[in-house]
């Protein structure tokens, strides 16, 4: 076999007990194919969940080595994990990838860091996040970003050119407050993360999370020095750094909170893992409190006006097969006076986004925004709602290179509208 | 054996760069389909976008003498979309288009890759559906599906998939491209569609097929039923079907299968019952009310359990979830096991049942069941541990005794996912020497070259036989045909 020398480029994770009994759980049905974003658009089995599955296995049963061409499948892979809810046989297709990426970083080790690292060492920083943003403020106020799109400077970086694109929308600072007492009368206290492209990106909806919840008698908890959840570190095999986050993170909480609520669907499925790669102590018993913010809304007592809006809803994938929340949503939307809810054809094949992946596979991430935006102007709604970042991003730039004008929100914005604590 | 350099880079010049698979990874994945026992890699995959770029490939691999296997979505259960020799795997994922629906004329043109659900879903809108509902129809290809003949839970009522097969486009083993039937019924001449469906790639690669379409029945009503035994579920299939009944469905599953599907896809089957069954009535509301009452009696005549109707469309689909997706939940029970697919004489469902829970006793495994009772045609799943080399000789054994007791009773060693490489040997047992030699001469036809799927439907070597030693191909290329 081409590829790894001995010692590094043989599976470590993948070959555990745990490891082999996950990849052989899958009797190769094939019942994940259609479901697959990659599968979808090269009709590839390599690049498929069951070709990918039998990959990692002759890895882990020594039959292959680590070759580029097997990271090359991998990498690819957007690790949206719709194959998971259409597995029959219950293969924890996420955990494999996560637990082969592991494997396949140690085989990169030290080498140029690229793009890929230098995204891991900006995203999981709020900080950093923030500054950056500052220094893209000025690069599109000094009119450096129209220079650089009209002379095509980008044209042959396409990572670099996904990113300008998603730095589209740059809104000023939102203060959220780190406590706002819950409406009587009070039914808890839960924490809200902040989340590190949420609170720089979409600040706004941060505040309407917290102002909702309040409103539906919860007392809201945002510290200010909270880190970064390790989604990012997790999906990229940084299983290392991924727990040394969430350890962190799970330090920042208090402990005596009913919940911690996510607006994020990538934090909050990677947080609910915690007890997964974390399994003793606070990390998991965090990851038993972990809950989307539509979980706790759906059904709360809200005062709402009508909103004459015809809205379809996107999945986002780390919600709707990460962390099976579909109908919360939904339920939230529908619950809104005068919106009609449309339903969104494939409503949860993958946009495209898939944390980082845009950027780093702008080819395959385009082609899937592009299926996307079809399928949602054909619906004929007027927005389109979706509970992540990365999707509000990916769909929103997704909508404007179509020339469309469907608003892409966070279903809380809609709702934070309708109970008349949104923006005006 | 290795593609010439010059073969990969006609191939490649014919799909391009982005249609074709060379690397050892891509290759690899190929190797098997659902029945992974037999791997067998091809020496390069082509993922061609049209009839025309199908007819290039066919001809560089008659040039170069290289074998050609289809493949669609790969979920055939009998080895057929592996390469045993290697050459040439020609993938139809790429030509997934539907050419054209004609609701005037009952019928849709598509391309052999499509998904068989797929159809469905593009008609379900107007109130049409297309009949053959193989469990793989979420991921199985249509062109796949014409392949193996394949059947289905709703077969029983409407037919398997030759029954619905108006017209194929297919590229022979000779190079022709071929238009079978058409969209009139009954073409005059040789039923050549009949012919060409179920021929599983060995005469040619089909490019396009026209199905029929059905209109949607008016009420539909599904009725699971509860039993303590597979025996008693069984003597309750005779009767339904004595009783002049034609369920549009009649599925068994035994209790092993209820616990993986319960646990792999929520149906929620009755977990305490030996068997259930699942049946389907449509058609007229008031047959569909009055057949209900019926079937539901029988079931309580003969000791159901339970007998409860899906209360609206949401319980129903559930209820086929659970049954569609049965293989795939067996992963819950074993990591390797062998799927059989034999049929007996609906009134020999209890004998073989006995006999059935009597071989899994003797070789120590379990048989868990899931099958199409209504039609006699069993899935026996042979659960067995792949590691243990001792263990698959046993589940060898349990399989090869099964299907000799089926054919003793009157049966056949395939009902529906065909023959392959799995079942090639099996087929004396059923067919005469005059027999196969007439289908080796009638594949030669097709594909004097014997470059077309080759190792499949046919016994190829004599030793697999009983006795049967099968003719090489003998009509010379551009004989009298």
């Amino acid at each position: 076999m081409p590829g790894g020398s001995q010692g590094e480029g043989r599976a470590g994770g993948l070959a555990s007990a745990e490891g082999l009994a996950g990849l052989r759980a899958c009797v190769h049905c094939g019942i994940c194919l259609p479901q697959c974003p990659t599968y979808r658009v090269l009709g590839e089995e390599m690049d498929s969940p069951r070709g990918r599955l039998y990959l990692m296995r002759a890895v882990a049963e020594g039959r292959l080595d680590i070759t580029d061409g097997y990271t090359r499948h991998l990498d690819l892979c957007l690790g949206c994990r719709a194959c998971e809810t259409a597995c029959p046989a219950g293969v924890p297709f996420g955990r494999l990838l996560e637990t082969a990426r592991g494997d396949m970083e140690r085989r990169r080790g030290r080498g140029r860091p690229g793009l890929r690292g230098l995204l891991l060492a900006l995203f999981p920083h709020p900080d950093r996040v923030g500054a950056l943003l500052a220094l893209a403020r000025l690069y599109r106020q000094v009119g450096l970003q129209r220079l650089v799109r009209a002379r095509g400077w980008l044209a042959r970086a396409p990572g670099l050119a996904a990113m300008d694109v998603l730095l589209d929308r740059l809104p000023a600072a939102v203060p959220v407050p780190e406590y706002l007492p819950g409406r009587e009368p009070v039914r808890g206290r839960v924490g809200l993360l902040a989340g590190c492209v949420q609170r720089h990106l979409y600040p706004d909806v941060n505040r309407d999370t917290a102002r909702l919840l309040s409103l539906a008698g919860w007392d809201v908890v945002t510290q200010a020095r909270q880190g970064c959840c390790g989604a990012l570190d997790l999906h990229a095999g940084r299983l290392g750094t991924f727990r040394r986050r969430a350890r962190a993170l799970t330090a920042a909480f208090p402990r005596d909170l009913d919940w911690v609520v996510t607006n994020a669907a990538g934090c909050g499925s990677a947080m609910r893992e915690y007890g997964h790669w974390l399994p003793d102590g606070e990390a998991a018993a965090l990851a038993g409190r972990t809950r989307d913010v539509s979980e706790l809304l759906a059904d709360a007592d809200l005062p709402l006006r009508p909103l004459p809006l015809t809205v379809t809803y996107h999945d986002a994938c780390h919600l709707a097969h990460g962390q099976r929340v579909r109908a919360e949503p939904r339920a939230m939307l529908r619950r809104i006076p005068g919106l009609r809810l449309v339903e969104l054809a494939d409503s949860d094949l993958c946009c495209g986004s898939a944390g980082i992946y845009n950027i780093l596979e702008p080819e395959m991430a385009g082609r899937l925004a592009e299926m996307k935006v079809e399928s949602i102007v054909e619906t004929g709604a007027t927005a389109v709602a979706t509970g992540n970042p990365g999707c509000l991003m990916q769909i929103a730039a997704g909508l404007r290179r179509r020339g469309s004008a469907v608003e892409v929100v966070h279903p809380v914005t809609l709702l934070a509208r309708a109970a008349g604590v949104g923006e005006p | 054996m290795a593609l010439s350099a010059q073969v990969v880079s006609a191939l490649a010049a014919i799909v391009g760069e982005t249609g074709i698979v060379v690397s050892p990874e891509g290759r690899m994945t190929y190797e098997c389909d659902m029945h992974t026992f037999y791997k067998g890699a091809p020496d390069v995959v082509v993922l061609p976008t049209s009839a025309e770029q199908v007819e290039a490939i066919v001809g560089v691999c008659r040039a170069h003498r290289v074998p050609i296997v289809p493949r669609g979505s790969g979920t055939g259960l009998i080895g057929g979309a592996m390469a045993p020799a290697g050459g040439v795997m020609v993938s139809m994922t790429r030509m997934n288009a539907i050419l054209e629906i004609d609701l005037a004329s009952r019928c849709a043109t598509v391309q052999p890759g499509l998904i068989n659900l797929w159809l469905t879903r593009a008609v379900a809108g107007r109130g049409w559906f297309f009949a053959p509902d193989p469990s793989s129809q979420m991921v199985s290809s249509i062109g796949g599906n014409v392949s193996t003949n394949a059947g289905g839970p709703h077969c029983l009522k409407y037919g398997i998939t030759t029954n619905h097969v108006l017209g194929l486009e297919i590229v022979t083993g000779r190079g022709e491209r071929l238009r079978l039937g058409g969209k009139a019924p009954d073409p005059p001449g040789y039923d050549l569609v009949g012919t060409a469906v179920g021929a599983e790639g060995t005469f040619g690669l089909v490019t396009a097929v026209t199905v029929r379409l059905l209109h949607a029945p008016e009420a539909v009503k599904t009725v699971l039923a509860a039993f303590r035994s597979v025996v008693e579920a069984s003597q309750t299939v005779s009767a339904i079907i004595a009783a002049g009944m034609i369920p549009a469905a009649l599925e068994m599953l035994d209790a092993a299968m209820i616990g993986a599907i319960n646990a792999g896809t929520g149906a929620g089957y009755p977990a305490d019952a030996g068997a259930v069954l699942l049946i389907e009535l449509d058609g007229p509301r008031a047959e569909v009310e009055a057949q209900g009452v019926r079937a539901a009696a029988l079931c309580r005549e003969h000791g159901a359990l339970s007998v409860s109707v899906a209360r609206d469309e949401a319980e129903r689909a559930l209820l086929w979830k659970g049954r569609k997706e049965a293989a795939g939940a067996v992963g819950r029970l074993t990591a390797a096991y062998l799927l059989q697919d034999a049929v007996v004489p609906r009134s020999k469902l209890p004998d073989i049942m006995r006999e059935m829970a009597a071989i899994g006793e003797r070789q120590g495994l379990l048989i868990a069941n899931v099958f199409h009772a209504g039609d006699g045609n069993l899935h026996p799943i042979i659960c067995y541990d792949d590691r243990d080399p001792a263990q698959l000789a046993r589940a060898k054994e349990a399989n090869e005794s099964l299907l000799r007791a089926c054919i003793a009773l009157g049966g056949s060693v395939t009902g529906e996912h065909g023959v392959g490489v799995d079942k090639a040997k099996n087929l004396p047992l059923q067919y005469g020497e005059a027999d196969l030699n007439f289908m080796y001469r009638l594949r030669g036809v097709f594909d004097p070259r014997g470059l077309m799927n080759p190792g499949k439907l046919l016994p190829s070597h004599p030793a697999c036989g009983e006795g049967f030693r099968p003719a090489r191909p003998v009509l010379p290329e551009g004989a009298w045909v």
